[in-house]
């Protein structure tokens, strides 16, 4: 969009929207050039939590980079946990059992809603909505609960290991599990009722930051943002991984592309997870929670004490980590704000020669620069909210 | 799996038979090893062939050869979706070490701009004709490429003052 | 006022007060340190530096399940100037190390300073070319909480250590004193450089 009213060139403030800013969604920088209060000129600066996961994750064994994702897209740490454990599971050719991979599933889903909750609740404080943030929390309080009966901790989990879960979950699982979704649904069903007819949020959020449908796919957006500009594109439905085929779910779709559907899409996918939350508790099967194979599970403990070769495997995996065969690929999962892709290079041996994340948010957060020229200020803070910019995945 | 199961190849193939060097990968995670002088050609084409249209970006970045001992040393990879035909493809290009440059895709997917800056950064690689070829994820004083294998993991850079970004 | 001999000569030493000016004063003083210093331990106005992971605890620390509203540090000033106690939540890289410090240097005194997290105490797990190894290499720390992420629990427990360090201070009272002393030093430059 030209802007009209500039008549002499070098006539615009510079407004340096600083890495320390109010918006509540990380350490990012934009320079803004203004024109009262249009802005007509952009740059961003990221990189302010660049911290080295892909150098690190080379001086780890395979199993040692997990507590490394964990931390990427810190809001929905067991998603990225399980797009790296599918990614070397992918290669190796381990076959999962259904049990650990329900469980993954559920675990899955239960984090993309903890993750749309802290994209909302934020992003709405952004708006000067504060209610909605103490509304979600709670509801997150919930999940937290449950997620640190099964693993112990509340936020970064590190709970899947490459070819199934760490320890199984207790047997009332599934009471505490339908307590969680009875309690926490009504919290983000209410923040829904308050503002999505809401006219001021409307008004601040309607035809703001519109990105078509080409430019969608040419800038490499995917998941909730695509999905809200219209691109159909959900890896749970094109290219099915641990059983996400045999669940029924729809998948949420925007027509304008600007902040208000980026919004609503997330509230929809919200409600499309419980229900798959609530087949996969209907249809928990039993059984073994890790593969039974030996290059990468540890033997039963009774064995190990009992059996030579048990006694060396346990050894050989203990020091010297599993052993991914030589080569390199590329696998990709469902993760919160799109598709999170694990490139692997493999030498052969215990530790990964490289691994690269294609992180979801990073293709989005390059276009904030060319979509928010025209907008003013204020609509700044709507896009960048709108967009889920979690600063430990773009920065790795 | 055979050229004749991935059209991709397939066309590929029939359009730049000079370029291609080696195809690789699983079957629904096909690789492509191209020369890297007619990059911007190939991704054109993979674009706009009505029977391929790639016009989904995914991904760009570098890798470091140099501990597995292979020549040349770098390599870049793209990654990219057909999302209306539904097809993968990863392109390779290998750079030597002595001139680890190749043309930049960003005319073609908007979304190669971040990526190649970043693999600019993390490895060294000069993307020529990017508009604005600068590091992103490290501090502007720091000096070197990071995620080259010579690099120490734990060898860190002070940065005493903020950068002063430019528009252009 | 009872001179100190006449009490010993009637025997009532230990059950009368002895005082003097001075030692009244004293005594006004610590109950003006113990007003001041529960002054500011009630009301801590933080200025969150939420920059990772911890910054989602330390969201969480401020939401209704664990409320620091009632500490009196609800009130968080996205403005250095208006804050009083920072809480540095997260990794902070080498690229964001002159911000930190520019920030901190902007607060105005007295200031505390509370590191969440291993990541701000000390680096974490991360020993890496871009991460700095605990932000005690840019700015003095009162509190360190570890942690990864610290439980919002975690977070009000260092609160309230906090809150007994503030508490225990001494007050400066001669600020008008060093003041004048810096304006003097000033206008001696200023002296020698007119000269």
């Amino acid at each position: 969009m030209e802007n009209e009213a500039i008549k002499e060139p070098g006539e615009y403030t510079v407004l340096n929207f600083g890495p320390a800013q109010p918006i509540m969604h990380g350490a990012l920088r934009l320079k803004l050039k203004l024109d009262g209060e249009t802005i007509i000129g952009a740059r961003m600066e990221i990189g302010y939590l660049h911290r080295c996961f892909e150098k690190m994750s080379e001086q780890q064994t395979w199993h040692g980079v997990i507590p490394f994702t964990d931390r990427l897209n810190y809001c929905s740490s067991l998603m990225n946990n399980l797009g790296y454990c599918n990614a070397v599971e992918e290669w190796m050719g381990i076959e999962v059992p259904p049990r650990a991979q329900a469980l993954r599933v559920f675990f899955n889903e239960m984090h993309r809603i903890m993750d749309h909750c802290v994209c909302i609740g934020p992003g709405l404080v952004d708006l000067g909505a504060l209610t909605n943030l103490w509304y979600l929390f709670t509801a997150r309080e919930k999940m937290y609960e449950l997620i640190e009966r099964v693993c112990g901790s509340r936020l970064t989990t590190s709970f899947l290991r490459i070819g199934g879960l760490t320890r199984d979950v207790a047997p009332d699982f599934v009471r505490t599990a339908r307590e969680m979704i009875d309690y926490s649904r009504p919290f983000i069903d209410d923040v829904r009722h308050l503002i999505e007819h809401n006219r001021i949020f409307i008004d601040r959020t309607r035809n703001i930051g519109n990105v078509s449908y080409e430019d969608a796919m040419a800038w490499g957006y995917t998941g909730p943002n695509a999905r809200a500009s219209g691109v159909k594109y959900d890896v749970r439905k094109a290219r099915p991984y641990h059983g996400y085929q045999n669940y029924e779910f729809d998948i949420p779709l925007g027509t304008n592309g600007d902040s208000y559907d980026r919004y609503m899409v997330r509230f929809e996918e919200v409600i499309q997870s419980y229900r798959i939350m609530s087949q996969v508790l209907d249809n928990l099967p039993g059984g073994p929670i890790a593969a039974d194979d030996p290059r990468v599970t540890l033997p039963p403990k009774n064995q190990t004490y009992n059996n030579i070769e048990a006694l060396m495997n346990h050894f050989k995996l203990t020091f010297d980590g599993i052993q991914v065969p030589e080569g390199e690929w590329y696998s990709f999962t469902e993760a919160a704000n799109g598709e999170l892709g694990f490139f692997c290079v493999s030498d052969g041996g215990g530790r990964p020669y490289r691994i690269k994340v294609r992180p979801p948010c990073f293709a989005a957060c390059q276009s904030i620069e060319k979509i928010c020229v025209g907008y003013m200020v204020p609509d700044l803070t709507a896009i960048v909210g709108s967009m889920n910019i979690i600063a430990g995945e773009l920065d790795r | 799996m055979t050229d004749q199961e991935n059209i991709t190849v397939q066309k590929l193939r029939e359009n730049f038979p000079e370029e291609i060097l080696d195809v690789g990968g699983r079957p629904n995670d096909v690789a492509v090893t191209v020369r890297r002088d007619r990059i911007p050609d190939i991704c054109r084409f993979l674009r706009d062939d009505p029977d391929l249209s790639y016009k989904y970006f995914i991904d760009i970045c570098g890798v470091d050869y140099m501990e597995m001992e292979k020549t040349p040393r770098f390599a870049v990879i793209y990654n990219l979706l057909s999302f209306e035909k539904g097809h993968r493809i990863r392109l390779k290009v290998l750079l030597e070490e002595s001139d680890p440059a190749v043309d930049s895709v960003i005319e073609i997917w908007k979304g190669a701009d971040w990526f190649e800056r970043e693999a600019f950064d993390m490895f060294g690689i000069q993307f020529r004709n990017h508009p604005f070829l600068r590091r992103i994820l490290t501090h502007h004083q720091f000096v070197g490429h990071p995620l080259r294998k010579d690099y120490e993991h734990g060898r860190r850079q002070l940065c005493t003052e903020v950068w002063d970004l430019e528009f252009d | 006022m009872v001179e100190k001999k006449k009490v010993a000569e009637h025997g009532l030493e230990g059950q009368v007060m002895t005082t003097r000016l001075g030692s009244f004063i004293d005594f006004l003083k610590g109950k003006g340190n113990e007003l001041a210093g529960w002054a500011r331990a009630s009301s801590l106005w933080p200025y969150t530096f939420g920059t990772a992971c911890c910054g989602i605890e330390l969201m969480g620390y401020m939401a209704s399940f664990t409320d620091a509203a009632r500490f009196g540090a609800e009130v968080v000033r996205f403005s250095p100037r208006q804050a009083d106690c920072m809480i540095v939540a997260g990794t902070i890289t080498d690229k964001q190390a002159p911000i930190l410090r520019k920030i901190y240097d902007q607060m105005l005194e007295p200031k505390y300073v509370i590191s969440m997290g291993v990541c701000a105490s000390s680096g974490g797990f991360y020993r890496a070319y871009h991460v700095v190894q605990g932000i005690d290499e840019l700015i003095p720390v009162d509190v360190y909480v570890p942690g990864c992420p610290p439980n919002p629990e975690g977070l009000v427990y260092a609160l309230m250590q906090l809150q007994k360090k503030i508490m225990s201070e001494k007050v400066d009272y001669n600020t008008r004193g060093r003041l004048m002393e810096r304006l003097r030093e000033v206008d001696e430059k200023e002296k020698d450089l007119g000269e």
